[in-house]
């Protein structure tokens, strides 16, 4: 838990690169800092990022399909929430990232 | 919990019965702008109808008074029975204590009989003297116990002689435990369910006890005489002395009971008489309040009797001539009134019940359903008996539909059965099936034996117990026990299964998934509506799709997938593709593996390949580093481990057209040597192979399409378990079938049609794919597809033009092929997307595949 509290206070902000990098609906995998995500950017415009690998079986959730509510990683259509990195099947839930749009740059906070 | 010397409330309050209001509460309320709804009668019906009005938000709408003649609160009347039998704990049964009642704002009058209701000045007249007004009354009085005009069973008061008791209420059952604790002798009136449980349990208790029942067999309202004959030796092995077709006559005194008194002259000396020889509604408050009566309350489909603001539910009601002892139509009532009354659903209605019940009598399952025997010169009737190990089993069947079912000391079926029963949905051609499970070579055992631990889905890890564990945790669908647990949503093969033990873990008690008819679970239309919606709004993209069709305009990531495929096939060309909408493995042109790498496998069309193509793959695979080079089973070369961002260069070098390894597609068509070497080869095989490979290249379909062709019936390509399968039979024919497999799932294929050209086979096959690509389900392949059909009606279709629609399927079959383009000469040289072939997992480790 500790180690925890202590990621989280010494959040760092990367710019990992541009929107338009990521296509409406898809995902793109960046390095921010040494940490690697996954970011998306859904239909309605809105932006999130996770961990780049399924806790499941590392499965390359970049290459996931999305829609406003959840990240379905490709290799065994398992599905998490946006909302908390929560599965309905159960599994460990996929860390997510602070990310925003700051002049068409993505920027991660990890 | 101390219990002695008392008589709790069961489901009172530690301190007391404080949260009973009085009735002059109604006086202070008078502000109140909530109407008032009261309800008489506390039981199973009266306050599951409480809590229906209340789930649709009645509390704001009511005020909510009820009255129950017993001092209790609410209890679970079915479990009285193990109550009796020292089985459960009376506390374990209590539905809604009165802290439930106090916290919901329901009063309730506990202990407070109803005398009569004056309907003209709409008021409940109370026991204790109150006046209770109401806007809308319900009765649910329920029954009570039928006292059988026996010589000697009243005292002078008109009471029960003492040792005499009914078989209905909480406070009657400690007064039979406290009876067995002292008494060693014990008659049961009446051989129905009620009295063979009492007669178990009392037996349990050490007694000795004999059951008297009228009729000439045991629970004569439910099974025919044979299963009556059959319950009665297991009850008899038990030691329950049992004495049929003989009424009792006389309850023999002095001051209590001390004997029963048969009509043939036979006294049996007891000091219990327990009397459960059926029950009849209780009525009489109806009866004075001036309401029709007949065997019970008579009410219309609204559950209203004939004053308009007075209802009847439960076993006090009377509808459409049935008067049900069964808690099932009680909830339907209260679901149904509860609608009308809180304006839910103003027009909703109660159409009668179809009653199935599951129970354990005296030890012995039964589960009944419907008639119990047939009743029209054709009813099908089916009976399996076994007397020796207990065992009836019967089904009635009327015009293909199960109209009844009898299962006495076996109710393994009683799942399948309770939803045939409830749904009509279609039986086994042989009905022995409904019955007993045949073993069709595999070692075909009921569900109810599987132990917990065996593993269901074999893809996903999914155990027996874990498909159990989410029904107890609320799945109440098939649909949603497959996404809790992902049982079935692998290769899908133990779907059957998994539906099997959903099924038997709720009691059959399963909804049916609304969503199990859509064609994908984000849009609620089945594939022929979804299409024609499509056309007629001119959807052409994915989110225009669920912006125009989903609710509330949603997307549904599952559903985009199944979208993609069925755009491409209303629109072809004039699709407007949305890289989102397609799964990886359809953005790139490759499958993807489970270290996130991705397979390449170049189109070798009917597995025919030159040595200057293996030559080119030899070189490309070395340059790249491939770590796996593999003949596949569908007769090409599978490059496995393949990194996304070199996919490009990859088919740039090999510059060979795709071979769609990787989508829900047509794939390949593997072939045998036929004719031009094979010394029996009847057919030019291979060509034949290469022609229909080159025709259907690419073509998007519900599921993926494997085929293959052979030269003679010998089979070498194995055609016989293909999607399609074609087989030279000589002198220029050709047999063509469909909807074979040999994968998760085996079947040969059904013969379609022998035609006499290969040209003929192709047309046939492109009919054949594109009433497939129309028709099916997404996901579902051939060999569902076909079976689900039917061949003579997909021979009907395709061959005799019975719907002339073949002209037209044949054009939109064209149109699709014509409409192809290699994807990876297209995508390789421009991407579709910025960053479509940027890795997505560089730099942490995966697990490894090992390279050989």
């Amino acid at each position: 838990m500790s180690l925890t509290g202590v990621a989280t206070s010494t959040r760092a902000a990367y710019t990992v690169g541009r929107v338009e990098d990521v296509p409406p609906g898809e995902g793109r995998a960046f390095v921010a800092g040494n940490v690697q995500v996954a970011v998306f950017r859904l239909r309605d415009g809105s932006l999130h990022a996770t961990q780049a690998a399924c806790p499941h079986a590392g499965g390359p959730l970049a290459d996931g399909q999305t829609d406003l509510d959840v990240l379905v990683c490709p290799l065994h259509l398992y599905a998490y929430r946006w909302s908390d990195g929560g599965s309905s099947a159960g599994l460990r839930a996929v860390r997510t990232y602070p990310v925003r749009d700051v002049d068409g740059d993505l920027v991660v906070d990890v | 919990m101390a219990r002695t010397g008392t008589h709790p409330v069961l489901g009172g309050r530690l301190a007391g019965l404080t949260s009973l209001r009085l009735a002059d509460n109604d006086s202070l309320d008078a502000t109140d702008p909530r109407g008032r709804l009261v309800v008489v009668g506390n039981g199973m019906a009266g306050a599951r109808f409480v809590e229906e009005v209340l789930g649709r938000g009645g509390g704001d709408q009511f005020r909510i008074t009820v009255f129950g003649e017993e001092l209790h609160g609410n209890y679970n009347r079915i479990m009285l029975s193990p109550v009796l039998a020292g089985e459960e704990h009376e506390d374990g049964i209590v539905l809604n204590s009165h802290d439930w009642y106090a916290d919901n704002r329901v009063t309730l009058r506990a202990g407070i009989r109803v005398e009569r209701i004056d309907t003209a000045a709409k008021q409940v007249l109370a026991a204790d003297g109150s006046i209770t007004p109401y806007d809308h009354l319900v009765l649910a009085t329920g029954s009570r116990s039928f006292i059988p005009p026996m010589a000697g069973i009243r005292d002078a008061d008109g009471g029960l002689l003492p040792g005499v008791l009914g078989f209905r209420t909480i406070d009657e059952t400690r007064a039979l435990l406290a009876a067995a604790a002292v008494h060693q002798r014990a008659v049961v009136l009446g051989g129905g369910l009620l009295g063979l449980e009492a007669a178990r349990a009392l037996q349990a208790h050490g007694m000795q006890v004999e059951l008297v029942h009228a009729a000439p067999h045991l629970m004569n309202a439910q099974l025919d005489a044979e299963a009556g004959a059959i319950l009665k030796r297991s009850v008899e092995s038990l030691g329950i002395t049992v004495h049929l077709d003989v009424l009792a006559s006389e309850v023999a005194g002095p001051g209590r009971m001390r004997g029963v008194v048969l009509a043939d002259g036979r006294r049996i000396d007891a000091d219990l008489l327990v009397v459960a020889a059926g029950v009849r509604a209780n009525t009489d408050v109806a009866v004075l309040s001036g309401l029709e009566v007949q065997r019970a309350v008579v009410v219309d489909d609204q559950l209203r009797t004939d004053d308009p603001d007075v209802y009847a539910i439960g076993e006090c009601a009377q509808h459409r001539g049935e008067v049900y002892g069964l808690v099932a139509p009680a909830w339907e009532h209260a679901r149904v009134l509860a609608d009308v009354l809180t304006g839910t659903d103003p027009t909703a209605e109660y159409h009668g019940s179809r009653t199935a019940t599951k129970l354990k009598v005296a030890g012995v399952d039964v589960a009944v359903m419907g008639i119990s025997a047939p009743e029209r010169d054709d009813d099908e009737f089916l009976v399996i008996s076994e007397p020796r190990r207990g065992v009836h089993l019967s089904v009635v069947v009327r015009d293909d539909r199960l109209v009844g079912a009898t299962l006495l000391g076996d109710t393994r079926k009683v799942a399948a059965l309770a939803q045939a029963f409830d749904r009509g949905s279609p039986l086994p051609e042989e009905r022995i099936r409904l019955l007993v499970d045949l073993s069709d070579g595999k070692a075909d055992v009921g569900v109810a034996e599987l132990p917990g631990d065996s593993q269901v889905c074999n893809c996903n890890g999914v155990s027996k117990q874990g498909i159990c564990d989410a029904v107890a945790g609320g799945c109440g669908s098939v649909g949603a026990v497959m996404d809790r647990t992902r049982a079935g949503k692998g290769c899908g093969s133990c779907k059957g299964l998994v539906k099997q033990i959903v099924e038997w873990a709720a009691d059959g008690d399963v909804a049916e998934d609304a969503s199990a008819g859509w064609y994908v679970p984000g849009i609620p239309l089945a594939k022929p509506a979804l299409m024609a919606a499509i056309r007629e709004q001119d959807l052409r993209s994915v989110s225009a799709v669920f912006a125009a069709l989903a609710p509330g305009g949603g997307e549904d990531a599952k559903s985009k997938m199944g979208l993609t495929s069925l755009l491409k096939l209303v629109w072809g060309v004039d699709f407007l593709p949305e890289k989102d909408g397609e799964f990886i493995n359809d953005r790139v042109h490759g499958n993807i593996q489970r270290d996130g790498t991705f397979s390449v496998v170049p189109q070798i069309k009917g597995g025919v390949t030159t040595p200057a193509q293996l030559r080119r793959i030899a070189d490309v695979a070395e340059k790249f580093e491939v770590p796996m080079v593999k003949i596949t089973g569908g007769q090409r070369i599978d490059l496995l481990g393949v990194r996304k961002e070199d996919l490009p260069a990859m088919w740039n070098d090999l510059g060979m057209p795709s071979g769609y390894a990787y989508g829900k597609s047509f794939r390949t068509v593997k072939t045998c040597v036929g004719s031009d070497f094979c010394r029996f080869g009847l057919g030019d095989s291979t060509r034949l192979g290469v022609d229909l490979e080159t025709r259907f290249q690419g073509i998007e379909s519900p599921a993926k399409l494997k085929m293959a062709v052979v030269g003679c019936p010998r089979n070498c390509a194995e055609a016989y378990v293909k999607d399609v399968g074609v087989v030279a039979v000589g002198n220029g024919r050709w047999e063509v079938y469909v909807g074979g497999a040999a994968g998760a799932t085996i079947r040969k294929g059904d013969l379609l049609a022998t035609v006499d050209s290969p040209a003929a086979v192709i047309e046939l096959t492109g009919r054949f794919l594109q009433h497939y690509r129309e028709n099916a389900n997404w996901l579902e392949r051939t060999y569902d597809f076909v079976p689900r059909i039917g061949l003579e009606r997909i021979r009907q279709v395709l061959l005799a033009d019975s719907e002339g629609s073949c002209a037209d399927l044949d054009a939109r079959m064209q149109r699709s092929i014509d409409a192809y383009t290699d994807p990876w000469g297209q995508d390789g040289k421009q991407p579709a997307t910025p960053g479509q072939f940027r890795t997505s997992l560089p730099l942490i480790a995966l697990p490894q595949v090992p390279v050989r």
